[in-house]
């Protein structure tokens, strides 16, 4: 097992991962940035979360501690109630407004 | 000890009973109760007066209790009681009785009767604390206590708020004095560790203190007489504190609260010995007030206010005398003029009395007729003041004259004029008053009488001592003892020693005579002026608003309450109201609230931020994690 | 065990009046508030049995940061816990004359405020001292607020939240000083603050530190524009609870915690304070003679007397102290004296606008002549309580500078035409239709003047005793003051 994951970094280099996870975090960053639509902002967060997992995996591999995978979980069990949380609140903004676009989405302002 | 305490306390004693249960009293027993504790005090100090004159009686001198005392710092509450307080204490009780009882029938009329005498009695209790402290705090009870009981008795007739004005006057003036006796007491304390009258005396040859600092202190504590003798420039309470009752004025404002500031400078002569400028200052602040006051009372109309400027004239005399070295001399004049000016005021009293409230001599005339008693004790008295052989005010004038003669002939010719002056309007006054034909109205002539006994007893009293009471002053001249400088001799010894200069009999007898010569005549002359003018050619003095020239300023007393209502009074009453309005409402407060503001305003600002649109939000948070990671990044 | 028994018995009470609901509740109050003077009383034998030194009580409370349940009572801290212990039900009994709204809730605030009070005066480390400081501010603040008797309500919230705000930020400088110095010494405890080496330079800021919100509470001139506002809005037993009691934790903590905790700090800046007191003293009194509102002219003069006691203490002085401590007490007893006939004349003619008032001494006697004797005493007349403190205070002033004494002296002066004015106006004169039917004290309100009379002459006529039990605290102040 360690052979493989080893002779896999051999083949793939560490920097490769590095480069897609930051790929994945700035098309994470940009989506929240410029869409409109909650739920595709939302997505973009999951996006940007999942980047992260993949680097700790990465780099949980790369340095043989399986500490970061534990993390990884972590990471997804949280993301999975904030998920659940923030897209109930979103159901029922839309169910209030009929809308999910940010820019309408002001009224807490007062 | 024991009867001094009772001395005091018993008027105490009277006001408190007439304070509390006097409503519930008969007049006759508030007035008897009143009176009475006065006359048991007048005994019991003419036990004392006796055992000093034949010498049984030594100098008292103790402390009842600590009054204010902590860590090293001590003031006793104390007593003392040697020749020169018994004066006062047979002045303050004896005069002091016989107005109490003079007061029983002229009040009898007020609803306020037993208010009258509680007042009355708690005055006798603060002037006899002011003259039997034994240290100057224990006199400053006294001295701030008779300018209360003042204050409670000008404004006597409360409704009217002009007297409460004048009532007020009195006290704030009397403030502004004693501000300057306070602080002079704060460098006795400060450079003497005491304020205790003997203390200071022996510590004089002890401890070293600056000449500038006895000057100090002296010309401090002399402020404080000024206001409570009503001197120049802080006399102009006294005419309008007229305003109360004529017994207050014949008790407070000439026979007992308006010499405290001699008795005060003559308790502690031996600053004042220390200090020859302060001295100066005195007799010629002394003299100018005499003179000043004494023409003022020349056009004055009113009966009391006559009286007033002669006493504020007279009071300027005994300074004359304290600041010229004759402490026996001013102590003299302090005596018999509180019993002729008592007497003068009493008989004006009985005058206003029979015409109900009239005090204008104008509208007086011939009263000679239905009230001979008055009369005649007013003129003895009157004679007496004006200094006429052998009545009292003769030879305590006298000794004045021939003091500040040997010590400097302007003094003396200033004295000396006032005098005149005094002798003038004084008979002015009798003349308009109880001669000629009577000028009110029918209402009043038909109700003129001779006022009841109890308001005539006291002024026969006070007139025959306003007759003999100078004789126990006689002059050298006249080869006889005078028996009051003996009496004095042990208070006053370190004066005589003083030197030549402050014993002013050392005089040879032919100049003495020759001084004595010149006051008479011109007493003699102002009289017979006087007679002419308001007798053979029955003048009268001019309505209100028809003076004119020097007259109508004199008759509106040199305009000087006009002169401090500008230059005091309104510009504090006008600074208050900026104060209030500009400074601290506008400025002061005007900052606190700008700071209050100031938040509000930077909220509103930052507020702005959050325009609660999410991508705004979003970007900001972005940039901030992107700053954030670039200024760490940065750094390291 | 007496001092905790001393301080949680009004917290106590607070609960209980609260409970006991709005019929019972004044009484309970008010038995709370005897009950607590009778403590005091105890205290007071027992300081003196105990030598006058101090009684103390010590509990470890949070051990990081280390803070003490620490309470200390020597001759200054009982003197100003008597002096609580004796005004509370004094004022609690003023307020009986007339039903109050939800009394519970006032009642229990106002014992709540007495809690607050002894704290301030009987805590002995600086974090308990800061938390009863603030925790005093509270019930004070809703009394105002919501017992205000004045009918523009906006106003008044404006004048008493501006109050809330501004004691508050006063009192945060000296949160920070206070955590300062701890991060020095390690302890908040008086003991080791006094005995603290903080540099020249350290001490100046926390001077300031210290001052400003001390100087807020007392208040010195120009942290006072709070004040006249906030008297006249707040009911009058506010009032008298603030003006009586609340000044004086600031005065007292000037003695406590500023003089010995940064003497070289007080050092460089006494010039300033003491202009700035003399300043504020005859500033007041100058305003008060113009002043139509009755409590504004109080609040005013009050403010001119606090001048002088706070100058008397920077005196640094024997004679400023003692003169400070008397004050203290008397300022006290007159203020609230002057404040109750405040509340009586606006109960009887619903107006404290001096020029309409008049003639009330024919109408009703012995008020007038209360009212005139507590006048007296509040202009310092001799043999009352103020002139033993206003003497020693001025001539504490004389001894640190001539000029200065003369100048705050003027107070005796401008006192008098104050106060003598406002009696005249109120006072004398012709009735009018508003005071006509002015009824005189009835038992109760005569029974609250009684005890303030008494008190003030028996400070004015016989004060040694009481200095002498004050006199080794204030030695010991002293003594840190000038190290």
């Amino acid at each position: 097992m360690m052979n493989v994951m080893l002779s896999i970094f051999s083949v793939v280099p560490i920097q490769y991962y590095i480069f897609i996870s930051a790929v994945l975090f700035c098309i994470g960053v940009l989506g929240v940035l410029f869409r409109r639509n909650a739920i595709i902002i939302f997505m973009s967060v999951e996006l940007m979360l999942n980047s992260v997992n993949l680097l700790l995996v990465a780099f949980s591999a790369y340095h043989n501690d399986a500490s970061g995978q534990v993390f990884v979980f972590f990471v997804m069990a949280v993301a999975a109630a904030e998920v659940a949380v923030g897209l109930s609140i979103l159901v029922t903004i839309y169910r209030n407004v009929h809308s999910v676009d940010i820019d309408e989405l002001k009224s807490l302002k007062h | 000890m024991n009867y001094l305490l009772v001395i005091i306390l018993l008027p105490l004693f009277g006001f408190l009973i007439n304070a509390f249960i006097g409503k519930k009293l008969p007049k006759t027993i508030s007035g008897i109760i009143g009176s009475g504790t006065i006359l048991v005090s007048f005994v019991l100090s003419s036990v004392f007066f006796l055992g000093f004159l034949n010498g049984t009686q030594q100098k008292i001198d103790v402390d009842v209790y600590d009054w204010i005392a902590f860590g090293d710092f001590k003031i006793t509450f104390g007593l003392l009681l040697d020749q020169l307080s018994v004066m006062w204490l047979m002045v303050i009780t004896g005069v002091g009785f016989l107005i109490h009882v003079y007061s029983m029938g002229y009040m009898h009329e007020d609803e306020k009767f037993h208010n009258f005498f509680s007042y009355l009695n708690l005055f006798i209790f603060f002037m006899l604390l002011l003259v039997l402290g034994n240290n100057f705090l224990v006199t400053f009870i006294g001295w701030e206590g008779v300018g209360l009981c003042s204050y409670l008795l000008i404004g006597f007739w409360f409704k009217n708020q002009d007297y409460n004005n004048a009532a007020k006057k009195a006290f704030v003036m009397n403030r502004i004095g004693d501000l300057g006796f306070l602080i002079g007491m704060f460098l006795l304390l400060y450079n003497f560790h005491s304020l205790h009258f003997g203390t200071i005396q022996t510590a004089l040859g002890t401890i070293q203190v600056s000449h500038a600092t006895i000057v100090a202190i002296t010309m401090l504590l002399f402020v404080g007489a000024m206001g409570k003798s009503a001197q120049l420039p802080l006399y102009t309470w006294l005419p309008d504190a007229m305003a109360g009752p004529t017994p207050v004025s014949a008790l407070i404002h000439a026979a007992t609260m308006v010499t405290a500031g001699i008795y005060m400078i003559a308790r502690a002569h031996f600053l004042y010995l220390l200090a020859p400028e302060t001295m100066q200052f005195i007799a010629v602040i002394g003299a100018a007030t005499a003179l000043f006051a004494a023409t003022i009372g020349v056009f004055q109309n009113d009966i009391k206010k006559v009286l007033a400027y002669s006493t504020v004239s007279q009071l300027g005399l005994m300074f004359m005398a304290l600041g010229i070295g004759a402490f026996t001399s001013g102590v003299f004049h302090v005596v018999t003029h509180a019993f002729f000016k008592a007497c003068l005021f009493l008989g004006s009293g009985s005058v206003i009395h029979a015409l109900h409230g009239e005090q204008d001599i104008r509208k007086m005339g011939g009263l000679r007729k239905w009230m001979p008693i008055t009369f005649i004790t007013f003129l003895l008295s009157s004679l007496a003041i004006s200094g006429i052989f052998p009545f009292a005010g003769f030879f305590s004038k006298d000794e004045i004259l021939a003091a500040a003669y040997e010590h400097n002939k302007v003094l003396w010719a200033v004295a000396s004029f006032a005098s005149f002056l005094t002798a003038f309007y004084m008979f002015r006054l009798v003349f308009l008053t109880f001669t000629g034909d009577f000028r009110g109205t029918e209402e009043q002539k038909h109700h003129l009488h001779e006022s009841p006994s109890v308001i005539t007893f006291p002024l026969i009293v006070l007139a025959l001592l306003a007759v003999v009471g100078g004789f126990m002053g006689l002059p050298e001249v006249f080869h006889a003892k005078h028996f009051l400088k003996e009496f004095l001799n042990p208070v006053f010894a370190q004066a005589t020693q003083a030197g030549g200069e402050m014993g002013a009999h050392e005089t040879n007898s032919s100049i003495e005579i020759m001084l004595m010569s010149i006051a008479s005549i011109l007493a003699v002359v102002a009289i017979a002026i006087a007679y002419v003018m308001y007798v053979s050619r029955k003048r009268i003095p001019a309505k209100d608003g028809e003076q004119y020239g020097i007259g109508k300023i004199i008759y509106n007393k040199y305009y000087v309450d006009e002169i401090y209502n500008a230059l005091v009074v309104k510009p504090i009453l006008v600074l208050s109201e900026l104060a209030h309005d500009v400074l601290d409402r506008t400025f002061v407060d005007g900052i606190v609230n700008w700071s209050g503001k100031f938040s509000l305003m930077a909220g509103a600002q930052v507020r702005k931020i959050q325009n609660g649109s999410i991508g705004f939000y979003l970007l900001f948070m972005v940039v901030s994690i992107v700053a954030i990671f670039a200024f760490v990044f940065l750094k390291n | 065990m007496l001092l905790l028994l001393t301080l949680f018995l009004p917290l106590v009470f607070a609960l209980l009046t609260y409970l006991s609901g709005n019929r019972f509740a004044k009484y309970i109050a008010l038995l709370g508030g005897l009950v607590v003077f009778t403590c005091c009383s105890f205290l007071k034998l027992a300081l003196v049995h105990n030598n006058l030194a101090p009684l103390v009580f010590v509990h470890d409370w949070i051990s990081n940061p280390h803070i003490s349940f620490a309470l200390n009572i020597d001759g200054l801290s009982l003197t100003l816990v008597a002096l609580t212990a004796f005004l509370v039900p004094l004022i609690i009994f003023t307020t009986f004359r007339k039903e109050i709204e939800n009394a519970k809730a006032f009642y229990s605030l106002v014992m709540l405020m007495e809690f607050g009070l002894l704290g301030v005066f009987m805590a002995s480390d600086g974090f308990l001292f800061y938390i009863f400081w603030e925790l005093a501010l509270i019930p004070i603040y809703f009394i105002a607020l919501l017992w205000g008797e004045n009918k523009d309500a906006a106003f008044r919230h404006r004048a008493i939240f501006k109050f809330f705000v501004y004691t508050l930020a006063g009192s945060l400088f000296m949160l920070l000083a206070f955590i300062y110095v701890y991060q020095i010494a390690g302890s908040f405890s008086a003991s080791t603050l006094y005995s603290l080496n903080l540099t020249d330079k350290e001490q100046s800021v926390l001077f300031w530190a210290f001052f400003l919100a001390f100087a807020i509470k007392i208040p010195v001139f120009p942290f006072h524009t709070w004040q006249p506002d906030t008297y006249k809005e707040s009911p009058s037993a506010g009032t008298m609870l603030l003006a009586g009691i609340m000044l004086k934790m600031g005065l007292y903590a000037l003695l406590r915690w500023l003089l010995p905790v940064v003497p070289h700090g007080v050092m460089l800046w006494t010039p300033v304070v003491m202009v700035l007191a003399v300043i504020g003293v005859i500033y007041g009194s100058v305003i008060a003679i113009k002043q139509d509102d009755l409590k504004k002219l109080l609040a005013y003069s009050s403010f001119a007397h606090v001048g002088l006691i706070t100058a008397g203490i920077f005196t640094l002085t024997h004679e400023g102290f003692q003169g400070a401590v008397v004050q203290m007490f008397a300022h006290g007893f007159n203020v609230v004296g002057l404040f109750f006939a405040a509340e009586i004349i606006f109960q009887r003619t619903g107006t404290l606008s001096i020029s309409q008032l008049g003639g009330i001494r024919t109408v009703a006697p012995k008020f007038a002549t209360c009212f005139m004797i507590v006048v007296l005493a509040s202009v310092a007349l001799p043999t009352t309580n103020a002139f033993i403190g206003e003497f020693l205070l001025l001539y504490g002033l004389y001894e640190y500078n001539t000029w200065l004494s003369v100048i705050a002296g003027l107070t005796i002066i401008l006192g008098a035409v104050y106060m003598l004015r406002m009696y005249q106006n109120v006072m004398l004169g012709e009735t009018n239709s508003l005071t006509a039917n002015f009824e005189d004290l009835n038992w109760k309100e005569l029974t609250v003047f009684v005890f303030l009379i008494i008190g003030i002459f028996e400070i004015g006529l016989v004060p040694s005793q009481f200095m002498n039990m004050v006199q080794p605290s204030l030695d010991l102040i002293l003594n840190y003051s000038l190290r």
